[in-house]
């Protein structure tokens, strides 16, 4: 029993932890490796050190290209040897050696010996590594072979093959496409693992024919693949069949949705799962298709298996993005999921309950978050407070709980990201809440007084100077602001003396006061501190003429009239010289609108980054931009512009899209051209529009883009006058007429010599939603009923027949271009009637609400009771006239 | 597009996090830094997680990771973030399984450590290049196990905690026939 090396070991235990690499060494190894080359090889001893050398390279270490060749070309001699096990750690060492293509030979005939062995294993595995380091025309060579092994009969060799062919396609696609047949052969195997690998081979293989894919899916789902995996596979395909049917127009009946549905009873969980995901994906899926796959993944919810558990809430938590009320049914098994072990499963849980609760379960919900929100990570307390904020902004009448989960987790331990994420919700419901401002503001004072995050607390000061003055008792904030002074670092110190000078400015009861405190940071030890002090006393001191107000106002609060982006690039480009920068030379065209477009869409709620007064992400920016261009600087206000229309579809030569910018008499036509040839330098770029279907419309200027090269967005110009407010509609078509100059790639520059061209994109409406502005009102009721009874307009319509309620209201508020307030737009699921609350302002700035009663019938049929109430009757019916017409 | 089901990487670590073996199939952790920051961030997302009677999973940097424990032995098996979970699942539980036959019921770091070829022949028999080749336990450890101790040797050689193994083995396998 007492075997010396466990006592060894004992001895070793406790200081030490035993490794048989320990102390392991390159060199030593490299040393070592000559053994390979004794004329009598010691399988044992040979295997071990392999095993040393897998171990260096496996732990990260490189041999340099000398080690790894001599080590290679000892290797290729115990081909010699007899023992199995041997064989298998050379194959192994040989395909992380990747040997390059002149060392390949040598070993080349051995494993084609191999390949041709009696022995299954040396088969499978001498195909594997000899197709991992083999090249084309050595392929060619052993063609054959593989293609005999595709159709062995003993299923490790043929899948042994067949996965080589799908690593093989990849480089030499045009040979391993000519084994179709007895790929094809493999779908047929009765072994599960060989049927998996053929098929995915044999759809890589015919993946750009369309038709033999669509035949492929279309006789494998009558039923003869055995495997799970396979199965799988044949699912991806299926709906990628399906896809592209859609694409190409095919209507109707969802072809190969019966076979997905019938994947959702199959024994093996791996494939249900796949086929309840591949249906919520489908494009345009409807409730009816949805339901069956809901239910599934809502058994999985309550499986004792976490994978299940977490791949179930993952996929609803998706499918809650589009359809929340489809997976409100699974909530109260959701709600379960909130104190799981796997935090992972947790937050998506909260996060799905987030999106699809209802404005009921909002404090219930909160209660059970701030009871878990201490023992997860900082990553998934982003994702919750993320998911706080939208719910905030769906129903705002709940902000004060909410609010006040925020700033008690504003005050627990959290890194910078955290608190980041939770500055930027409060800052979005002070903007998105009038009512929630005052609070909101005080909490965010309440935490610069303890935060060790010097951006944090320059932000929210910036961001206090522009709404704390106008709040209904400024003064309160000023003890906050003015602690900064006294405790924080400089940064933070000139940030306050910033606040303070705008509040001083901004009310005039304070200014003696905040004249006071300024005069104070005089003394500052820090020079930017003690500048602004000296400057904003300047200011405030001043003597009250108009002109001098009206010059500091747009010092404090003016924005920067270029991009930032421009003024970078201007200031890189200037050569420090006698002449001065000019501040005006910067250019003022937003560049690459719709990309920082997409991205202010992506993530919506900018909080501190966005300028704090714009309703809209993208509008202060676009008002900015026209009235830059003199053109267009008569029209006065800008009264809405609509999120950017495709007028050419995804992947053509030119990508235009277009934002309508409405005014009072007139409108514009915002083109976002984009190049994506590189070859081509287009100039004078413009658009021809027809407005023979908009007669109300007459075009009194455009504006051409001069130059559009490759991949940088430009904008062209065409501007309309309508009649005063009056929601003017009509259909417009528009060409794209422009030079094209051919450009040399390599050197980026064009000829001189361009041909005139031009590209027909599609037709652009302007409809009456494009008048409305969306506007949210946090109490509806009050602002119903704060609205004149007697100029309420209301009417019935019937709305035909529908696939549900939510889809008729969805059409609704399109049509209307209206904000759905208090969450009334999700519609619970198999309610038969609904009501909605819309509020918005249409042109003129007239105030409407809208209460819209629906119901539903047994046969479908919709009934929609609209009850209009308008700051102006004629606004009121012109409303109805809208829905009417629609 | 691919559309195969896509294993990433398979690792196993020591309960300091420190990697045992490694195997890489995609490109997305082109240098050892690289992985080895993954495998500190899985480690230490995954650590204080009780994996040892369930397969677990969780998500990091749009991956999705499924894992599972045994004494000091953490398995994991990462996958892309489309990728069906109980897929990489059945991998993860094929190569637990696997690595416990071969281990003879005895799996822990040192057991690892002393039959590390035999790790190395099962990463091998499980994945090729990101491709599942083989799920089945059994099926793998019998094609890694090759130059295992041979099962047939006297018992008398064998220490009484080796024998014990042996017949749980032989019992278990016979079992699962």
């Amino acid at each position: 029993m007492a075997q010396p090396f466990v006592k060894k070991d004992d001895d070793h235990d406790d200081e030490m932890e035993y490794s048989p690499f320990m102390g392991i060494e390159k060199g030593a190894v490299l040393q070592e490796a000559r053994v390979f080359n004794d004329a009598q090889v010691d399988p044992r001893r040979c295997s071990q050190v392999i095993t040393k050398l897998l171990y260096l390279l496996n732990q990260g270490e490189s041999f340099t290209k000398v080690e790894a060749t001599e080590v290679f070309f000892s290797v290729t001699k115990l081909f010699q040897s007899k023992d199995t096990g041997l064989r298998r750690m050379v194959y192994l060492i040989i395909k992380e050696l990747s040997p390059s293509s002149d060392e390949v030979i040598i070993v080349t005939s051995s494993l084609m010996k191999d390949m041709n062995s009696k022995i299954d294993m040396y088969r499978a595995n001498a195909i594997r590594v000899l197709c991992r380091i083999i090249d084309g025309t050595l392929l060619t060579q052993i063609e054959r072979y593989l293609k005999q092994a595709i159709v062995d009969k003993n299923p490790v060799v043929s899948s042994a093959a067949l996965v080589s062919g799908l690593h093989l396609l990849r480089t030499n696609p045009e040979i391993v496409k000519r084994w179709s047949n007895e790929v094809q052969e493999g779908v047929q195997s009765r072994s599960a693992l060989v049927q998996f690998h053929a098929l995915a081979l044999l759809h890589q293989i015919r993946q750009n024919d369309r038709l033999a894919v669509s035949k492929l899916v279309g006789s494998l789902t009558r039923g003869s693949v055995r495997s799970p995996l396979a199965q799988c596979l044949l699912i991806r395909y299926t709906s990628q069949v399906i896809r592209d049917m859609s694409n190409h127009g095919q209507s109707g009946e969802r072809p190969f949705y019966e076979f997905l549905e019938s994947c959702l009873r199959h024994k093996a969980e791996m494939v249900i799962l796949e086929a309840a995901r591949a249906i919520t994906e489908l494009d345009g899926v409807t409730s009816r298709e949805l339901t069956p796959a809901i239910t599934v993944l809502q058994l999985f919810l309550s499986s004792p298996k976490p994978v299940l558990r977490f791949a179930a809430v993952r996929t609803l938590n998706k499918v809650s993005m589009t359809h929340p009320m489809a997976v409100t049914n699974c909530n109260i098994d959701m709600e379960s999921l909130i104190s799981d072990q796997n935090r992972s499963i947790a937050t998506l849980a909260i996060t799905t309950l987030l999106k699809t609760g209802n404005e009921s379960s909002v404090e219930r919900l909160m209660k059970q978050i701030t009871n878990f929100m201490s023992d997860i990570a900082d990553e998934f307390k982003i994702v919750v407070v993320d998911a706080i904020r939208s719910l905030c902004v769906k129903f705002p009448l709940k902000y004060r709980s909410l609010m006040t989960f925020l700033s008690n987790i504003l005050r627990e331990e959290g890194g910078f990201e955290y608190k980041r994420a939770i500055v930027d919700s409060i800052v979005t419901i002070i903007r998105d809440i009038p009512d929630a401002k005052e609070g909101g503001l005080l909490h965010l004072c309440e935490f610069i007084e303890d935060c060790e995050f010097t951006y944090l607390s320059t932000q929210i000061l910036h961001f206090l100077g522009i709404e704390g003055p106008k709040t209904s008792d400024p003064s309160k904030y000023i003890r906050y602001i003015y602690n900064r002074v006294h405790l924080e670092n400089a940064t933070v110190r000139a940030a306050a003396v910033s606040t303070l000078a705008k509040f001083g400015f901004m009310v005039e009861s304070l200014k003696p006061r905040i004249t006071v405190l300024l005069k104070r940071c005089i003394y500052d030890s820090d020079d930017e501190v003690r500048d602004r002090a000296t400057l904003f006393l300047s200011v405030l001191g001043g003597d009250g003429t108009l002109d001098a107000d009206k010059d500091s106002k747009e010092f404090l609060f003016g924005s920067l009239e270029a991009p930032l982006g421009n003024m970078e690039t201007s200031l890189k480009n200037y050569d420090p010289s006698e002449e001065a920068f000019d501040i005006n030379s910067v250019p003022k065209e937003v560049k690459s609108q719709p990309l920082a477009e997409k991205k202010a869409q992506g993530k919506k709620p900018t909080g501190l980054g966005a300028p704090p007064a714009a309703p809209a992400s993208g509008f202060e920016g676009y008002e900015r931009l026209l009235s830059s261009i003199p053109e267009f600087a008569a029209f006065g206000k800008l009264f809405k512009s609509s999120s950017p229309v495709e007028l050419t579809e995804a992947e053509t030569e030119y990508a235009v899209n277009v934002v309508k910018h409405i005014f009072d008499n007139h409108v514009v036509f915002q083109y976002n051209c984009t190049n994506t040839i590189p070859e081509q330098l287009l100039e004078r770029v413009n658009v021809i529009v027809d407005a023979s279907e908009a007669e109300e419309f007459s075009e009194v200027a455009s504006k051409a883009l001069n130059s559009l090269p490759y991949d940088s967005p430009g904008q062209a110009f065409v501007a309309f006058e309508k009649p005063a407010g009056v929601p003017a509609v009509g259909k417009f078509s528009n060409t794209l007429t422009f030079v094209v100059k051919e450009v040399d790639p390599s050197t980026g520059e064009a000829e001189d010599d361009g041909v005139e061209d031009e590209y027909q994109l599609e037709d652009l409406e302007v409809v009456s939603a494009d008048y409305m502005v969306k506007v949210s009102v946090s109490n509806f009721r009050n602002a119903w009923e704060s609205m004149n009874e007697e100029d309420e307009h209301v009417d019935e319509y019937g709305l035909g027949q529908r696939e549900s309620l939510g889809e008729a209201i969805k059409a609704v508020i399109d049509l209307l271009g209206m904000q759905p307030c208090e969450g009334t737009e999700t519609v619970p699921s198999n309610a038969r009637s609904h009501t909605c609350l819309l509020s918005g302002v249409y042109i003129g700035n007239v105030k409407v609400l809208v209460r819209a009663q629906f119901g539903m019938d047994s046969s479908k049929e919709i009934a929609m009771k609209l009850a209009v109430r308008a700051e102006d009757v004629s606004v009121a019916e012109a409303i109805h006239e809208i829905v009417a017409n629609g | 597009m691919e559309l195969p089901p896509k294993v990433k990487n398979i690792l196993l670590l020591d309960s300091e996090g420190k990697r045992i073996a490694a195997k890489y199939y995609s490109g997305d952790w082109p240098t050892n830094t690289a992985k080895e920051a993954f495998e500190k961030a899985v480690f230490s997302k995954t650590q204080k997680t009780n994996a040892r009677t369930e397969v677990e999973v969780t998500a990091l940097e749009n991956n999705i990771i499924v894992y599972k424990f045994v004494q000091d032995l953490h398995f994991f098996v990462t996958g892309g973030e489309e990728e069906n979970e109980l897929i990489l699942a059945s991998v993860l539980q094929g190569l637990f399984d696997a690595v416990n036959l071969l281990l003879r019921g005895n799996a822990d770091k040192r057991e690892a450590l002393d039959n590390l070829d035999l790790i190395f022949l099962c990463f091998d028999e499980i994945i090729d290049g990101g491709i599942v080749l083989e799920t089945d336990a059994n099926v793998i450890a019998e094609k890694a196990g090759i130059n295992s101790i041979d099962p047939n040797a006297p018992l008398s050689e064998q220490t009484i905690s080796q024998a014990l193994a042996t017949a749980r083995e032989h019992l278990t396998r016979s079992l699962m026939k």
